[in-house]
């Protein structure tokens, strides 16, 4: 997909605000998982904003995110990051069409207390 | 008034202890709550991407199979409570949803989110009532320092789920102390545990749990409740060695209060 219509697909598919973005960073010093991400929540939502989509793409960061809408809840202008990495995830998956577990990878970490609740949510977070 | 009570996958197996406590609970509350007869997964996680339809179709079956009973749905599992709540208000604010779903689902009249999603701790809240539960505790937790736990769901975001504020919650805490026991407030109280990351990268949910519970003794809790299966595994199965601390279902101290356990 060129560049400037994945720009518009990620912001069709999100359904978020990238330019009301004021550069705060509350997003991210707010994240969980800001530690985990080689791009951080507010990196995505800057580099929505100019284009740089292609390597929001290619990097990993959006497997770290958990969808606790922390940086939603706190984002003094309603950007919605969460939203803009999860459009992200969900086009990967989309375009690949490889999913990021299998039922084969999954019987390995599996132990005797994991709720099925757990292993629905990966599923659906993991693959299309 | 009958409540219709939707208990999710993990209440019939993982966490057995959320649903079973719930229900000798309300026994003794004196309020009447029948599980849903066909009731199907919420699918775990909410649909964030705006083109994502067939994923909330399950939820969907769920609130219409509660309004044609004409009952108010019951939650216990935070999950369940944050998906449903939120298909719901897709149904009832978001036109391109609504009319795709029944498009699909071809109900007898179409769903427009008219089911009112009720957690349980907001039914003893404003149904039952804490002055009126603290009136039926037989067995008062006196003595114990409970942190609530509240994760992330219950609460964000606020626009939707109304829950109670998002950073300062006081519907746990107001539990606890109708319960008998001491609320302990703590930092983390409404920080995510990892959830699902756990099925891939266990270590970055120990990372979460960890300061979690870090925050959590510091303040002096003994033991936490929560309301969610999620948070409980990832609390209890990966805290770091030497971090665990004791994690139960808030109904099960509600059960212990109430005699009933």
């Amino acid at each position: 997909m060129h560049k400037n219509n994945l720009k518009e697909e990620i912001i069709r598919i999100s359904g978020a605000s990238p330019n009301k973005c004021m550069k705060c960073g509350k997003c991210s010093a707010t994240c969980p998982s800001f530690n985990e991400m080689e791009i951080a929540p507010h990196m995505f939502v800057d580099m929505v904003i100019k284009g740089r989509v292609e390597q929001l793409v290619m990097s990993d960061a959006t497997n770290h995110c958990l969808s606790c809408f922390a940086c939603v809840e706190r984002c003094p202008r309603g950007v919605e990051p969460a939203h803009i990495i999860e459009a992200i995830r969900v086009i990967k998956l989309r375009q690949s069409g490889a999913p990021q577990i299998t039922p084969a990878q999954i019987a390995s970490v599996i132990d005797t207390e994991i709720p099925q609740q757990a292993l629905v949510s990966a599923f659906r977070k993991f693959r299309k | 008034m009958i409540y219709s009570y939707y208990p999710g996958c993990t209440l019939k197996t993982q966490a057995k202890e959320l649903d079973i406590y719930a229900r000798r609970s309300l026994d003794v509350l004196g309020i009447k709550m029948e599980e849903l007869a066909d009731w199907q997964c919420c699918g775990g996680v909410y649909p964030i991407a705006k083109d994502e339809i067939a994923t909330k179709l399950s939820s969907v079956r769920t609130l219409n199979q509660a309004r044609e009973l004409g009952r108010p749905l019951i939650t216990l599992c935070s999950a369940c409570h944050h998906v449903l709540t939120r298909v719901n208000n897709d149904m009832r604010t978001d036109k391109n949803t609504r009319d795709k779903v029944n498009t699909y689902s071809k109900f007898d009249t179409p769903y427009e989110g008219e089911t009112d999603v009720i957690h349980f701790l907001q039914l003893l809240r404003d149904v039952v009532g804490f002055d009126n539960l603290k009136a039926k505790v037989v067995n008062p937790l006196k003595g114990r320092k409970v942190g609530a736990y509240y994760g992330c769901l219950l609460l964000r975001p606020s626009a939707e789920l109304a829950f109670d504020d998002p950073e300062n919650p006081t519907i746990i805490e107001d539990f606890i102390k109708a319960i008998g026991a001491t609320p302990v407030i703590y930092s983390h109280r409404n920080e995510c545990c990892g959830g699902y990351i756990a099925v891939t990268d266990k270590g970055q949910a120990s990372r979460n749990v960890d300061k979690i519970i870090d925050s959590a003794k510091n303040k002096g809790c003994d033991e936490l409740v929560t309301a969610c299966p999620l948070c409980m595994y990832n609390v209890a199965a990966n805290a770091g060695e030497g971090k665990e601390i004791t994690i139960k279902y808030f109904t099960e101290l509600l059960a212990e209060a109430l005699g009933v356990k």
